[in-house]
């Protein structure tokens, strides 16, 4: 059984006199124990997508059709209690900033303690030296000590560490990380996903990581999803997206990094930017951007379809494939 | 080797925030006894730096290192605590503003945060039209409009859009609004605060593009602040490389691309994810990172570095040039104890 299974899963907005789509009709599924990455420009539906997930739309979204089945149950139908249950137990979120999930008028001890022992029958001695092993598997130097501590005494890098072993206080079968290391320096980004790398595959935790860097996604994850304007524009292996994406917009993402071009060169820019919600174009949504646009890609959504071992959602799929081809010819 | 004489030239410059401002703050009691004893953050220490005409150097390090506080020295936002700098052969740290302003024109900055560059009550043709007409007052209604429009146009944003208002813009738009605002009025020398890292991979494209195009055109000079690897190694010239305050390596960037040195910089390669590579090889650093307001007698990177020795904590390194013209800070670089 797999472990997350999304079907058809459209978020909406409601605004003033009309509603915006924010998720238009996303699938994908997660098997147990597996890493997904999904990248997207900012605006993309990203951490819309994981929100939902988590049962965690506030008002004006909501979840407008789909399904979102978890571990065999569907999270859009179930009651808050249980999802409340599952949220603590079983599928655990860490956000850019940590100071969302910590509290600062707590210590580090108390927050840790206070969710070990709202899930479980544990006396406060137990719950702290679970705290103390689960700080011990994030690297933080002397425990023990910082039980004491609160937030605002800590280093961001640390923060976000006590986050990740907060969200492993009671072993999660899925962690969602939104942007973990966004705000971080690279050497202790690169600990960071070291670390969430170790955890999830020593205990079997499947991970949907959320970020905007490639080279991340490409270090961290088995398959990607690419989103784009609402939509999953193209999914597959990590390796095959990154070393053969097939999508235009993807092409495009990865042909714009600095390092695709040699020093001093004109980099690939794609033209124009993401749309906002309330003027998406009809048709393909990265039709005002494409290069190779047709007519019908103004008038038509594209269908998802499988090719060279992805999925695309792109009406011209076959048109960049025998230019490629042409390409090696010539 | 002949070096030109260079169009910035930063010497021993340092900048200390004090942290206790009133009398009673600094009063501390201390061994039976009442001490006075300020606390400062030591945000830049003994920096010494030079930029040639035409070069581009970027400015690396982690987050605190004193990036923004030594482009702010240099712009004249912040006054040094001790240190010079040189501006076309003239000393300008210790000039009053007005004596400045003729330099104002030729140096010009831009932040990371598109909206701090614009205000956001003025249009763009408000915005774009004020520098020129402040630097060249004589000039026509007419004369206005037209290098107005030509500036938008070398931007690439449709001089039709004139009268629209900052928000109106996306982030790269913006972005590439301030930089035009910014080339309005011919600069030599643009230093950039970490101008694209608030923006998207194919809108960081956009920009970087732009600015390139300035400095191959125009012969721009560029003090570019960065935390991006990827991009100091396409637009950079020089590196220099900071922690806590100091360089700890100043090199031309395909030498430290290609041969980094000093530990930190090497940790700091390191750790960039790679797109392509399945099997990354990061150093992993331990240790904390100590505060700027608790300096480290030693070398400040002493408490991370897996190469420290005794020597390490007591004495700070200088920075000592190497066979390939690079200037590392290092103990063990210049006791050759590091490997390659
Ligand atoms: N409360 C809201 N009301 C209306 N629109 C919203 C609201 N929250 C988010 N949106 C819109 O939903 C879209 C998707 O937002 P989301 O936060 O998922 O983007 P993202 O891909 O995570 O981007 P980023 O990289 O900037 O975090 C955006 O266009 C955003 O403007
Ligand atoms: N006005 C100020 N008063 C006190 N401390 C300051 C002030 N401005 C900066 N600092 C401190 O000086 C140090 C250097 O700050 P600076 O902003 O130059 O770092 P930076 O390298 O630009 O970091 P980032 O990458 O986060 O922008 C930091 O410790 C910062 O907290
Ligand atoms: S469907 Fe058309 S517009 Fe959309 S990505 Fe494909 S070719 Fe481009
Ligand atoms: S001087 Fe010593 S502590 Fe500093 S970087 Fe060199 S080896 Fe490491
Ligand atoms: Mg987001
Ligand atoms: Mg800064």
């Amino acid at each position: 059984m797999s472990l997350l299974s999304v079907r058809d899963l459209s978020v909406k907005f409601a605004m003033r006199d009309n509603t915006v789509t924010a998720l238009n009709q996303i699938s994908f599924d997660l098997a147990k124990g597996e890493r997904l990455g999904i990248v997207g420009e900012s605006g993309a539906g990203k951490s819309i997508t994981g929100f939902a997930l988590m049962n965690l739309l506030s008002r004006p979204g909501f979840i407008d059709s789909g399904k979102i089945m978890f571990l065999g149950d569907d999270i859009v139908q179930m009651p808050e209690a249980k999802m409340r249950n599952i949220r603590g137990n079983k599928m655990a979120m860490i956000f850019q900033d940590p100071m969302v999930t910590l509290n600062p008028v707590l210590t580090i001890g108390q927050q840790m303690v206070e969710t070990l022992m709202a899930h479980r029958k544990l006396s406060k001695a137990e719950a702290e030296q679970i705290a103390i092993v689960k700080l011990r598997e994030v690297y933080i130097p002397s425990p023990e000590d910082r039980l004491e501590q609160y937030p605002h005494e800590l280093s961001g890098g640390m923060r976000q560490r006590i986050v990740i072993a907060i969200a492993l206080l009671l072993d999660p079968q899925l962690i969602i990380a939104d942007e973990p290391t966004t705000a971080l320096d690279v050497t202790i980004q690169a600990d960071i996903m070291e670390l969430l790398l170790e955890l999830c595959q020593s205990n079997k935790v499947g991970l949907i990581l959320i970020t905007h860097d490639l080279g991340v996604v490409s270090q961290m994850t088995e398959r990607t999803l690419v989103m784009y304007a609402g939509r999953i524009i193209e999914a597959g292996r990590t390796r095959e997206i990154i070393n053969d994406p097939q999508h235009p917009y993807t092409q495009g993402l990865i042909n714009a990094l600095p390092q695709q071009t040699k020093p001093g060169q004109r980099l690939k820019q794609i033209p124009g930017s993401m749309p906002s919600l309330t003027a998406i174009p009809k048709g393909c949504p990265f039709s005002p951007r494409c290069e190779f646009v047709k007519d019908r890609c103004h008038t038509e959504a594209p269908e998802t379809v499988q090719y060279a071992n992805v999925e695309v959602a792109c009406h011209e799929v076959n048109r960049l494939h025998t230019d490629k081809a042409e390409e090696i010819k010539a | 080797m002949t070096t030109p004489q260079p169009l910035l030239e930063i010497r021993n410059l340092e900048k200390r925030f004090e942290l206790d401002r009133g009398f009673l703050e600094t009063l501390k009691f201390r061994g039976g006894k009442f001490v006075r004893e300020k606390r400062a953050v030591h945000a830049v220490n003994n920096i010494s730096l030079q930029v040639a005409p035409g070069e581009a150097l970027c400015v690396v390090g982690e987050s605190g290192c004193g990036k923004s506080t030594v482009a702010r020295l240099i712009a004249g936002l912040l006054n040094p605590s001790a240190g010079e700098i040189h501006y076309d052969g003239q000393r300008i740290d210790n000039r009053s503003r007005r004596t400045l302003m003729p330099l104002r024109k030729k140096m010009q900055m831009i932040f990371q945060n598109p909206y701090a560059s614009l205000n956001p009550r003025m249009t763009i043709q408000q915005a774009l039209e004020e520098p020129v007409r402040y630097h060249n007052p004589s000039l026509s209604r007419g004369e206005l409009r037209d290098k107005v429009a030509e500036v938008m146009r070398a931007v690439g944003v449709d001089p039709s859009w004139s009268s629209r208002y900052p928000h109106e813009f996306s982030g790269g738009q913006r972005q590439r609004i301030a930089i035009a605002r910014a080339l309005t009025v011919d600069p030599e020398f643009i230093i950039a605060d970490e101008p694209i890292s608030a923006l998207d991979v194919s809108i960081q494209a956009q920009v970087l593009n732009l600015m390139l195009e300035a400095k191959d055109q125009r012969g721009l000079t560029y003090l570019f602040i960065t935390h991006d690897l990827s991009v100091v190694q396409h637009f950079g010239t020089k590196v220099a490389v900071l922690y806590l305050g100091s360089v700890c390596e100043l090199s031309d960037t395909a030498t430290l691309f290609e041969n980094p040195k000093h530990p930190y910089t090497r940790a700091l390669l390191s750790a960039v994810p790679q797109l392509k590579d399945d099997h990354p090889n990061h150093i992993r650093l331990r240790g904390e990172i100590p505060t700027p307001i608790n300096m480290p007698k030693g070398c400040p990177f002493e408490s991370r570095c897996a190469h420290a020795n005794s020597r390490c904590s007591a004495e700070q390194p200088r920075p000592i040039q190497q066979p390939d013209g690079s200037l590392v800070a290092c103990h063990a670089v210049e006791e050759e104890r590091l490997d390659g």
